[in-house]
């Protein structure tokens, strides 16, 4: 009797089993669910599709014409854009300056922005103004700020032409100098972003568990010590994060750069951007600039594979 | 730090002693200052700058101006060409915004909450968006915008921003709307509640933070898009103010009491607003990159 009754109880219970499993995994209770695919997908794809993935791989195809935008791209030339792009001096110039862009972006900016940050994080008075004044030229438009600095920088009007009055000396006219134009330019690019990244260390350090610090400090450990052996090891992924914001950022650097110097003199501050806008946009060489896109697009994907690779592996 | 080093015995703690505390707060103000100076010169002086004659400019771009020159700002505060500047740019940033919100959030939610097959590949399709800027694709862009007749309209701008903005904001809106708990949908579905309104009586009102979000990161990306409406628009009347602001530094060249008092009454939205709202702006704006 008792086992007939086991033996019924423990078979229906495997029957509810057998007959879940399949509910759960393949046909899940609910609605029907073609409405909703047919209504909410379409128009983000459409979009998607038709303003990112298709301009992107246009730019592939024209890129092996020559092309200026009308009728249908006809001169197949193969990779003599290329081929003419990598002999360009101003492209040349754009590819370097944009290496000196990432490079000061990642020594100077993010370390700087990290300091700011830990010096934030002390819980003084005054903190969050400071913390407002430092993020204020980030939300700046680009082209307000590289305005702004046009004039900072101006020989005539300048603050650099009052300060170097002030001292008796000639002002130089930093943004004419092809010298020192895209040192100028730096300056901007971190007076403008470093507040950014400062703000995604404050979110690190914030996340820090306190009382490791608070151990490091029973042990005596002082205070570089705490920062180099516990904060800075914590801190490894917003470190990363920061650099690779500082990587792509620089690669489209371009609002900045255009009321400042729009890429002159002579080519002097040009970058991947600039060199795109005003060689094959303005003149409306559509096969030229899409081989400069293309270009732009390699170094993006190789930098974002390489970089989630290598660094972000564990994040 | 120093609240916890207080709390410890006096033999453990070698970094401070009262004085030693004293000299790194010292220390810490001074070199705060020292940056909030370097960032706020050239805003401040730029904002004198627009009341002052040109003359003294020249002889003095630091202090206040020998005389407030009130007709500067004026002048441009009645010119139309000002007030149709931040028009054409709040329109456009109202329909990128209410654009991006719509279309990302019902992929979203479908991605977030409908199993079909393909999902997960779909995901990483508009994830692709991420990694590659407007300019790689600029020019094809603009052919597209201009076969399509949309060339010199808001429009052509307007479907651009969205486009580019879908990959962050779909991805952000998903990883929100998965972490609507399954009781939730399991109740409605009993209850005979379709897909499409559980999306509209449950999960949006219960998104607000990310709607805030996205709406924010999106619409501050319009107002100060610069590359997109250069290339797009061509009559100086469908301007927003990025492209009006280059265009009168153009024509007034060297007139520069009046450029910075342009500058100065285009970028006052932006500061107002920024410190009105900054805890959002500054989550929005953060918190869209670290989860990215």
């Amino acid at each position: 009797m008792t086992t007939a009754l086991q033996n019924w109880a423990s078979s229906a219970r495997r029957k509810i089993k057998e007959n879940a499993r399949p509910i759960r995994r393949e046909e899940p209770i609910g609605p029907a669910r073609w409405p909703v695919l047919v209504l909410f997908m379409p128009p983000a794809l459409l979009l998607f599709t038709i303003f990112v993935i298709l301009p992107i791989g246009e730019a592939a195809w024209y890129s092996v014409f020559n092309w200026n935008g009308y009728g249908r791209p006809e001169e197949f030339v193969g990779l003599r854009n290329f081929e003419v792009l990598f002999r360009n001096n101003a492209f040349r110039q754009a590819l370097q300056n944009t290496g000196l862009i990432m490079l000061v972006s990642i020594i100077i900016q993010v370390p700087l922005a990290l300091w700011l940050a830990m010096l934030l994080a002390r819980k003084i008075p005054g903190v969050v103004g400071f913390r407002l004044i430092f993020f204020l030229p980030y939300v700046l438009a680009d082209v307000a700020a590289g305005l702004i600095w046009r004039f900072v920088y101006d020989g005539d009007f300048g603050l650099f032409a009052a300060i170097f009055g002030f001292f008796g000396m000639e002002t130089p006219y930093v943004l004419a100098d092809r010298n020192v134009a895209i040192y100028a330019v730096l300056a901007v690019v971190v007076w403008k972003y470093f507040g950014f990244h400062m703000m995604l260390f404050i979110a690190g350090l914030q996340a820090i568990d306190k009382h490791l610090l608070e151990a490091a400090d029973i042990d005596g450990a002082s205070g570089w010590q705490k920062f180099r052996y516990v904060t800075l090891p914590l801190l490894g992924p917003t470190v990363r994060l920061s650099i690779f914001f500082a990587v792509i950022g620089s690669l489209q650097l371009f609002d900045v750069v255009m009321p400042l110097t729009g890429g002159g003199p002579s080519n002097s501050t040009e970058t991947l951007v600039t060199f795109l806008y005003s060689y094959g946009v303005m003149r409306m060489q559509v096969g030229f600039g899409s081989a400069a896109g293309v270009v732009l697009f390699v170094i993006c994907v190789v930098l974002a594979f390489t970089y989630k690779r290598v660094l972000m592996r564990n994040d | 730090m120093t609240d916890t080093t207080a709390t410890l015995p006096p033999g453990n703690r070698n970094t401070s002693s009262p004085g030693s505390s004293f000299v790194r707060t010292l220390y810490t103000y001074a070199a705060l200052f020292l940056v909030a100076s370097i960032v706020l010169i050239p805003l401040v002086t730029t904002a004198l700058g627009g009341f002052k004659t040109l003359g003294d400019l020249r002889t003095n771009p630091f202090g206040l101006p020998a005389e407030w020159q009130w007709a500067n700002y004026l002048e441009i505060l009645f010119s139309e060409r000002y007030w149709r500047m931040l028009w054409n740019s709040l329109v456009i940033g109202f329909w990128t915004t209410f654009l991006t919100l719509a279309v990302a959030a019902m992929a979203a939610f479908t991605l977030a909450h409908v199993r079909f097959f393909g999902s997960g590949y779909l995901l990483n399709y508009f994830l692709l968006g991420l990694m590659f800027p407007v300019a790689t694709a600029i020019l094809p862009l603009f052919i597209r915008v201009r076969d399509l007749g949309l060339l010199d309209s808001y429009w052509g701008v307007v479907l651009p921003q969205v486009a580019f903005g879908l990959g962050m904001s779909i991805l952000l809106m998903r990883n929100f709307f998965r972490n609507v708990p399954n009781e939730l949908f399991d109740a409605a579905f009993v209850d005979g509640c379709g897909y499409i309104r559980f999306f509209w009586a449950v999960t949006l009102p219960l998104s607000r933070p990310i709607i805030a979000t996205v709406g924010i990161v999106a619409f501050v990306q319009s107002w100060n898009n610069y590359i997109i409406p250069l290339i797009m628009l061509t009559s100086e009347s469908n301007y927003p103010w990025p492209l009006g602001i280059m265009s009168y530094r153009g024509e007034y060249g060297t007139a520069w009491q009046m450029i910075l008092a342009f500058i100065t009454l285009t970028i006052l939205p932006t500061v107002i607003v920024f410190f009105a709202a900054q805890k959002h702006i500054i989550a929005g704006l953060t918190s869209g990159a670290v989860k990215g």
